[in-house]
């Protein structure tokens, strides 16, 4: 969770990522990013998104990523 | 008789095709006679209302009916200019200074947020305008005062000292890329475009004009959707799109994820790309998942009205290797000149110039940025003759192809725009807490850098910079220094600072 924090406050310091709930629905994010955070979380994490799990539910809050990462990981 | 309008192309078509669909989004499906009926009411309301060869200015957001009110503009004899309120305010702010126009067509649900901007037009909303009469008498006597070098539209391009330049494109010069570009990617009756290109860049010409021409249909695809591969392709199939014409990035999204082990796009044949160089092992992934369909590199600056050169791929291509920008379409001629003004010769490098119709009228307003690059071509002393420098540099390779090298200046390629990395420091440095800066580009990771000094932090300059730039001309890494290296002449020294980052 805290490395996932990271890896997003990186790409958009000013946004209050802790409290956001619509990354994707609401367009805070943008395709550019998604890009960015994938490939910052198999660099760092050692966890590969794969496509079918790039979908807005998975990316609108860093706790529904943070979990997704973590399933990941545990397959 | 030869077409002189683009409207023929919508007049031919309507009459064959009344109730196929034209354009279609999630919210709106408009058939060819929908928007005949519409932008026709468009037009004989501007006329009506006085309207005649100037800008008028569509503030509406990405919608077949913004395509059919552009058309009422043209049906008015007046050239329709798109403003997306997605665009950053201060870009419209300078947009509408350059323009001062007369005329605004609006979404019923932006009023409040247009009145949030300074101008001294006529508001007119899109939804009232439809509802008028047809006069089918004031049509026609435009359609016969008007020449095909009137103007169609203006968009604006990213310019260096921070104040975008309005092109102006004429019908003549519309009409013939159509017809070059519809020949050489084949486009037919049965062309299903899926739209990526927003409407206020020329890029969407791709889709439009052939929609009308063939009676095809063009659905414009969610943006949302290009941050989400399956869904994206689940979209391609479901519409049965069959063509794309597409920015690199919005490829490689989908092949960078492999998206093609869990889903594959089922009828697309025709893929053309651009702006930006394809990284090969993204573009082997598509060329792999879609051995049959054929790709074509398109290249050309918004200066000669859409895209000028075109390769169609018809060999592999290796790690390291270049696709090239290829030849020019029919009826326009790319000279490479050099800096003594002479032509490059084989293999050598210089600036890609282009001749002929495709080019547009110029700069709106602004004779001067006009002047620098709409230039007497220095091969010809005869009589006029203008060409368009485009900054850009390229050379013949060993096939006989033309390859894009680099940009002559700070103007970069990245996510599929052109961008000056000069407008992005002249807005940063009028924010408040500046006192200097320094953008440059990591070609390699395609980041946008910006180094700078000020009393202000990243996250703060961030804040203030998503109000002043369009998304993809953010930074992509911001970083405060003490200090900015200098060179012995006192600039700015961009040399070291490139070398700094790239040893990152």
């Amino acid at each position: 969770m805290e490395e996932i924090l990271e890896i997003l406050s990186e790409i958009h310091p000013d946004v209050d990522f802790e409290n956001e709930e619509g990354l994707a629905d609401r367009r805070i994010i943008d395709s550019l990013d998604i890009v960015t955070i994938v490939s910052e979380i198999a660099d760092r994490l050692d966890v590969v998104i794969p496509a079918e799990e790039i979908i807005p539910e998975n990316f609108n809050s860093v706790k529904a990523l943070s979990e997704l990462v973590r399933r990941l990981d545990e397959e | 008789m030869k077409q002189k309008n683009v409207l023929e192309y919508l007049e031919k078509t309507v009459r064959r095709l009344p109730d196929k669909t034209a354009y279609a989004d999630e919210e709106t499906v408009l058939s060819f006679s929908q928007v005949y009926g519409q932008s026709r009411a468009v037009g004989s309301t501007l006329l009506e209302k006085g309207f005649y060869n100037e800008p008028v200015v569509v503030f509406m957001p990405k919608s077949p009916k913004t395509i059919a009110a552009f058309f009422g503009c043209v049906y008015g004899g007046c050239y329709y200019v798109p403003i997306d309120p997605e665009m950053p305010r201060s870009r419209i702010e300078l947009i509408f200074k350059n323009l001062d126009p007369r005329a605004i067509i609006c979404d019923s649900r932006l009023i409040d947020e247009l009145a949030t901007y300074e101008h001294n037009a006529e508001l007119m909303l899109y939804d009232e305008l439809i509802k008028n009469e047809i006069n089918e008498k004031a049509l026609a006597d435009v359609r016969d005062r008007q020449i095909d070098t009137d103007p169609i539209y203006i968009v604006f391009t990213s310019g260096s000292t921070g104040v975008p330049k309005g092109v102006v494109a004429c019908h003549r010069s519309v009409i013939d890329y159509i017809e070059q570009l519809s020949e050489v990617l084949g486009f037919s009756e049965q062309t299903v475009f899926a739209n990526q290109s927003p409407l206020y860049f020329d890029a969407c010409l791709k889709e439009l004009y052939p929609t009308i021409k063939f009676g095809a249909t063009a659905y414009l695809t969610p943006q949302n959707l290009f941050m989400f591969p399956v869904k994206l392709v689940e979209y391609l199939n479901e519409h049965k799109v069959n063509t794309i014409c597409w920015v690199v990035s919005a490829l490689t999204m989908i092949s960078a994820f492999n998206t093609f082990k869990t889903i594959k796009p089922q009828y697309l044949h025709t893929i053309a790309f651009g702006s930006e160089v394809f990284a090969i092992k993204q573009f082997n992934r598509w060329r792999e998942a879609l051995p049959d369909a054929t790709f074509t590199n398109l290249y050309g600056p918004t200066e000669t009205t859409g895209m000028c050169c075109y390769y169609r791929v018809d060999r592999e291509f290796e790690q390291g290797d270049v696709i090239p920008i290829g030849r020019p379409f029919q009826n326009r001629e790319v000279i490479l000149l050099t800096d003594e003004g002479k032509r490059a010769e084989q293999g050598e490098v210089g600036e890609i110039c282009i001749r002929g119709t495709a080019l547009t009228l110029g700069y709106y307003c602004n004779p001067q940025k006009t002047a620098e690059v709409f230039v007497q071509n220095p091969l010809n002393s005869r009589y006029p003759e203008l060409i368009y420098r485009t900054g850009d540099l390229g050379r013949l390779n060993e096939y006989g192809e033309l390859v894009f090298v680099s940009r002559k200046d700070f103007q970069i390629k990245h996510m599929g725009h052109r961008i000056e990395l000069g407008e992005i420091e002249v807005n940063v440095n009028t924010l408040p807490g500046i006192s200097m800066c320094c953008c440059l580009f990591d070609r390699q990771k395609d980041h946008i850098w910006l180094y700078y000094v000020g009393e202000i932090s990243e996250s703060e300059l961030t804040g203030e910079l998503k109000e002043k730039l369009p998304r993809y001309m953010l930074p992509n890494r911001i970083k405060k220094l003490d200090a900015l290296p200098f060179t012995a002449n006192g600039k700015i020294d961009r040399v070291s600072l490139q070398k700094r980052l790239e040893e990152k």
